[in-house]
Parts: C-alpha cells; structure tokens; sequence
C-alpha cells in the first residue's frame, strides 16, 4: 500500500475521552442474585423478574456462537459488571439540569443535543450508560399519543404493552447474546405510536458507553399500530479504552397493519486502535416484524466503529404485502473486524425486500456480508432483490460474501448482485492531477459508493455519516 | 509559436526515473518555453507515457536524478496536487474510470480548487453548470455526461474528449496531451484539435505525444522530438515528424548524432 493510503486509513480515533461522573456499579460476575439486584435495583414488577431468569436459565444451557467470520479471546462472563448506572439523583425537569460534564461530552462529539433537539426538531432520549438522564420533546409527543422513553419508565407507566410485545420478536433464548440482555438488560429506549399516528418528528437516541468494564446491554422496543409510522434514529460513540468492551444490545421492532418503521443506526464506537487493541465488541441482535398487512419495516445502518461487529438487522414479512429493507453501510479499518448482513424471511403473500450492502475495508481489517433471503412455502410471488458491494482500500484486507438463498415457493424472483472494487492508487493520482488532494478524493469516492445508502438517512444524518466515514478514512496527508 | 524570448514554463536537465527499480527515463533534457508546441513522438515503450507522469508527479516513480523546474519552481518538491494548481496539466493516454462520482461534481471540485489557488470566483453547483455546458459546446459533448459518473462506460474517444474538457476548465499553463488522437474519429480529432488549438495562447505551452502525424497536420507543431530508450534523441522542427512517417525510427537510429543538434541550437 502506498505511503498516501497508508496514512489516509490511520486517522487516530477523536471521539476517544472518558466522562467523570460517578457510577454505580454493580459486583462482577454473573448469577441469580446479580438478575435480582438489577431488577431489584430498577424496582421491577415480577413479570419482568422472572422473563429475565427464563432468560438467564436458557443462557446458561447455550454456548457462545463460533460460525461467524471474526476472531476474539474468549469472553470471560463472570469479569464484567452488569450494571452501572450514574448515581441517582433527583428526577430532571429540563435539559439544563443534565450533569454539565455530560453536556460537555456530547458537546465533543459534536452532538450539542439542546441545540439539536432545538434546531432539528429532534427528540432525543439520551441514553448514558445505561440509564436515560433526560428525555426531551415528550410533552409534545404525548399530545399525539406517541410514547417514547425509556424502557424501564415504559416498565412502569405502560406495563400492559412492555408485557405484550417484549420478546414477541426476539424470543428469549433466540441466540446466546439476546439471551444474555434478556437476562440482564438495564435500560433502552420504548417507542409506542398508536393507530393512525404518524410520528411528526425523527425520534433519536443517542447512546454511549461509559464505564471502563462494564457490558451494556441496551433493549429497545419499538411499536407501530396500525397505520402509524416512524423514523428512529440511533447513534453512538465511546471513550478511548484498553480493555474490550461486550454490547450486546437487543432491538425488537413490530409493524402492524399499515403501519411504517424506518430504523437509522449511525455506529462509531470505539474499535481500538492502530494495533487492534481495545475496541468494542458489538454483538447485536435487531429484529424486525412486519406483522400486518402493507406494512413495512426498514433498516439503515452506517456501522463504522467498534473492533467487532457483528449483526444482522433482519425482517419477518408475516403480513401479506409487506416489505422489508435493509441499506447497509460497514466501514472497517486497521484491525477491525465486521460480520454483518441481514435475514429477510418472507412468509405473506407478495412480500418485498431490498437488501443493498456496501462495505467498505481497508488496513488489516476482515469484513463479511452474510445475508439470508428465506422464502417460505406460503410466500407466493414474494421478491427480493439483494446488491452487495464491497470496496477495498489498500491490499491487506480482506471482504467477502455469503449469501444465503432458500427458496420454497416456485413463484419468487430473488436477484442477487455483487461487485468488489478497489481506490487504486492510480485514481488517486487521477484526482490529484486535477488538484483535489487524497483525503478529498477518498472522501468523494467512498460517499459515491455510499451513496445509495445515505439516501435513505434522514439529512442531518446523512451529512454526519459522511463525516464519520472522514474520521474514519482520512488523515492527514503526507 | 516560437516567440524571441519569451520565459521558459518548462525545463528539464538529466531527468533520471525508475520504475520498481528498473530505469526508464535515462537522462531526459528538454525545455519549452510559452507559446510554444512541442511534439513527442517514439517507438512504443520508449518512455513517453513515463515521461508525462514523472512530470505529473506519479508516486510509482522514483525519479533518480536530473532537475524539473517549473515557472523557476523546483517541481520535484511539490506533490502531484500542488503541481496541477500550479498548472500542470495531463490528459491522460488510459484516463481512470471513477464510479459512483458525478463527472460534474469531479469536475467542479477540480475546477473550484484551481480557482482558489489563483485567488479567483469559485463556482457553485448552478454557476458552474451554465459554465461547464458553454464548454462542452465547444468540444460537441452532449451535456449527459455531466451526470455520468467520471469516465465510466464513456468509450475511448469519449474518454479523451472529457480530457479536454478538464484542459477547458483549468486553462493550465503546461498542457501535455498524452495520445489523445489514439481513439478518435476523425470528425472527433478535429473538434479536439480545434478545442485544443483554441486553448493555446502566447502565455501557455502544450506538449503533444502523439504516434501520429495526422494530429501534427491540425495542431501544427514547433518542434518534434523523438524518444527512444528513455532519452530524447533526436529534435526538428514539425518536418521531423513528416520525415519520421516516410522513413521510420530506423532512420532515427542511423542519424542520431546529426540530428541530436536539432532547431534551436
Ligand atoms: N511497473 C513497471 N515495471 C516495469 N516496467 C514498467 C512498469 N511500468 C512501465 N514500465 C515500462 O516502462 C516502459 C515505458 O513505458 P511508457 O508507458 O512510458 O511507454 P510509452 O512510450 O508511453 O509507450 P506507448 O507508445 O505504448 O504508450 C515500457 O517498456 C514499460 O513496459
Ligand atoms: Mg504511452
């Protein structure tokens, strides 16, 4: 690899600070009594209890998943701490009583939030560590009957629906990491729009991981009646640390008749530094059902940190018409390593999907897209169409695909496409013949790949994932 | 034209390059001067192409001995950006396909960046659409490509047009043209010959590396030199490369020494 690309990939990490506030922090390890304190501690009502032992019963009866495409050291359940919260104080009225070091965090990650919120029309539910500290916009959201808040305020303002819904979607012991956050969750975000609503504003929540050590275990459910719709925005980013950190965060989605859900994920967690040490590991479970008719669930993720990722946001196509998205973006760099893809199930009757995928390697780092496209027997003239790209830059990494196709109902069309491109040096040189240095040509050429993706983002998402692929992929040059 | 005294743009002493340790440009000596066109012409793999991309600042090569000084600059100790803002310019033999970028995005940045550099008006996406389109009418390209992605799918002499089209836009100071008749048609030499001969003014320089005299006979050369091995061996005037078409490089060989005292001299 050149000297010019060499230094275009390592771009030190700039959202990489700790924020001091005090924690506290449960015992490490993991057993029943760890489950009781946390539910104890969040003052849970028994149900929820005893979802988290069945889950907790079924984790310990699975095994940690070996399939996927990435290499990690074993990790040790018993040395992480399973809560950690900031110590409570009295309840907020407004954003002027957030910590004011946590404003300052957001502030360096060129989030100001108020600002945001303000300007936007965004309402942000922040999410620290594991515990939402402010909620914003809700009186307003509450005039139209939407409920957005924290999971464990909806545990307890809305019992009836956390019960009815909470893992419909994403079963308890569905893989060994849900059922780990089913045991042990601590906080997420709960979004319920009723019939007919749809949502005025983008609902965002920014999260981030804070103390060194500790898991986090985000659980997010989201809830569309019948021909509601929502646009759901989740970003996140975390301080520099030695130490890998597990997220292993579970998000239930569920559409009724008619009704919309576009989720947009904007990832930069820490992925460790230049040598591959640290970093986060991101096992997530997303999950999308599209229970009723016409209704339609759509996923856009831009995942550009952590040291590994690994995640599938899929899709059940249950109502008859129903349609399914998944626009893909995975940016890995140095060591970084990303096994990411989608399921699309199609069960109803004339069921869509579009899976369009864009990875983007360079460095050392490994990237995978596994995408499964099922078409079940009762699916009649169900389609899919699935394009899968991959871009390397430099000649130390590593893509591939693995697409899985099974289709049981004669009447379906699945298309598969996929390319692999390189930046040549010999582009480079092209755009610094017309004048336009490395950095803005990398630049240009990866938000020309992406371009189909960040179509789908929401705009001022759109334009801070072009700038998170920048801190990324360039550097200084020279 | 070939005007008394007026300022060198270009000159090159001893210009040594080597690819992946082999040399190629073996001691290139070559000077051109504003308002003048220079020819290059030579056997396949004699270095033309090299020679055009050591100028541009190509990192594959190193470049191993001989000075380059460009306007009176040292142009061995800017990087390849900074040379084209300084305005160099290189259409290209094999111009690189870039999907996914807008052409007239591409070219728009290219175009701004050179403004700033000269402390002039940069366009924005609007301005600079009812600009670009004047220019295309110029080289008969069809305002389409605007909206292609850079060089994708155009064919050869679609490709070499768009060149052109950046030689517009820019208006550098040095233009080398490397094989930018190879590909066309006929109708199309012309249209390029007769943009690029629009382009040449007292104050800028072209350089032309062409296998071709049918180019000469539109864009009419002040001198023509013959490349072979990595040096320049031989320098006429535009009835070099017509005594080139009739007798062949084998000539060249034979008369080397007669011929390597050339016009200025
Ligand atoms: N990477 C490389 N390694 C070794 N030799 C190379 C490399 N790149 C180019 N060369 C050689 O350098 C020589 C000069 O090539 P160049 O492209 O400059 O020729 P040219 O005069 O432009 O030829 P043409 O008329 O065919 O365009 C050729 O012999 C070519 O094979
Ligand atoms: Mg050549």
């Amino acid at each position: 690899m050149s000297a010019v690309l060499q230094s275009l990939v390592n771009q030190p990490y700039k959202h990489g600070f700790v924020t001091d506030i005090e924690s506290d922090i449960a015992p490490k390890g993991l057993n029943e009594d760890i489950i009781r304190l946390i539910s104890a501690k969040k003052n849970e009502p028994e149900w929820l209890l005893s979802f988290r032992l069945q889950a907790y019963q079924k984790w310990l009866t699975m095994t940690e998943p070996e399939w996927q495409n990435v290499h990690y050291p074993k990790i040790d359940f018993q040395a992480i701490s399973y809560y950690s919260a900031p110590k409570p104080k009295k309840k907020l009225a407004s954003m002027d009583e957030v910590d004011p070091e946590l404003l300052r965090t957001f502030e360096k990650l060129g989030v100001p939030m108020h600002e945001r919120a303000a300007l936007a029309g965004v309402a942000v539910d922040v999410i620290f560590d594991s515990v939402s500290v402010a909620t914003t916009y809700k009186q307003k959201l509450a005039e139209v009957g939407i409920i957005f808040c924290s999971i464990s305020e909806a545990v307890h303002t809305h019992p009836e629906l956390v019960q009815k819904y909470l893992g419909t979607v994403v079963p308890v012991g569905d893989n060994y990491f849900a059922a780990l956050n089913s045991a042990v969750f601590t906080d997420g975000s709960f979004c319920f729009i009723p019939k007919g609503v749809k949502c005025p504003m983008d609902l965002s929540t920014y999260f981030r991981i804070n103390t060194e050590g500790s898991g986090q275990f985000e659980r997010t459910l989201i809830i569309a009646e019948e021909g509601a719709s929502v646009s759901y925005l989740e970003g996140c980013t975390a301080p520099r640390f030695d130490t890998n950190q597990l997220h292993a965060a579970v998000v239930e989605l569920i559409a009724l008749d008619n009704a919309d859900i576009k989720y947009s994920t904007v990832q930069n967690w820490y992925a460790g530094d230049e040598k591959g040490i640290g970093g986060i590991y991101n096992f997530v479970t997303k999950r999308g059902l599209a229970k009723g008719a016409n209704s339609r669930i759509s996923w856009t993720q831009v995942e550009t940190g952590s040291a590994i990722t690994w995640k599938y946001p899929s899709c059940i196509l249950r109502g008859d018409n129903s349609v399914g998205e998944f626009y893909s973006v995975a940016v890995t760099n140095n060591y970084q390593q990303a096994d990411t893809g989608t399921k699309m199930i199609h069960i109803g009757k004339n069921t869509r999907s579009t899976i369009v995928s864009k990875g983007i390697t360079a460095g050392h780092s490994n990237s995978s897209y596994r995408g499964l496209v099922r078409i079940a027997p009762t699916a009649e003239n169900a389609r899919n169409y699935s394009q899968c790209d991959s871009m390397l830059i430099g000649d130390q990494c590593g893509a591939h695909t693995f697409p899985y196709i099974q289709v049981h109902n004669n009447s379906a069309t699945v298309e598969h496409e996929a390319s692999t491109s390189k930046i040549g040096e010999d582009q480079l040189f092209y755009f610094s013949q017309r004048g336009i240095g490395a950095e803005e040509a990398v630049s240009m050429i990866i938000n020309g790949f992406c371009k189909d993706v960040f179509q789908q983002l929401p705009m001022e998402f759109a334009v801070e994932a072009t700038k998170l692929l920048s801190f990324k992929l360039e550097g200084s040059v020279g | 034209m070939i005007i008394e005294n007026s300022p060198t743009i270009l000159s090159v002493q001893g210009l040594r390059a080597s690819i992946n340790g082999t040399e190629i440009l073996k001691g290139i000596d070559l000077t051109v001067r504003s308002g003048e066109i220079h020819a290059i012409m030579g056997l396949n793999g004699s270095g033309k192409s090299t020679f055009a991309k050591v100028l541009a600042g190509h990192s594959a090569y190193e470049v191993t001995g001989g000075i380059i000084q460009f306007e009176g600059k040292n142009l061995l100790e800017l990087p390849p950006e900074e040379r084209a803002r300084a305005g160099l310019f290189l259409a290209f033999q094999y111009p690189i396909e870039i999907p996914g970028v807008a052409n007239t995005q591409f070219l728009r940045l290219a175009y701004n960046t050179v403004q700033a550099q000269r402390g002039k008006e940069e366009l924005d996406p609007l301005e600079f659409d009812d600009f670009v389109r004047e220019k295309m009418k110029l080289l008969e390209m069809k305002p389409d490509f605007l909206d292609r992605s850079v060089n994708e799918g155009f064919s050869g002499g679609e490709k070499k047009r768009n060149e052109i089209l950046q030689m517009a836009l820019l208006e550098p100071k040095l233009s080398i043209l490397d094989e930018t008749d190879s590909g066309l048609d006929i109708d199309a030499l012309k249209i390029v010959a007769s943009g690029v001969n629009r382009l040449t003014n007292k104050d800028n320089a072209t350089i032309l590396v062409t296998h071709y005299q049918r180019l000469l006979d539109y864009i009419v050369p002040d001198f023509v030199h013959i490349m072979q091995a990595g040096r320049i061996v031989m320098t006429g005037g535009k009835e070099l490369a017509l005594e080139l078409e009739t007798r062949g490089y084998d000539w060249i060989s034979a008369n080397k020494q007669q011929a390597m005292a050339g016009v200025r001299a």
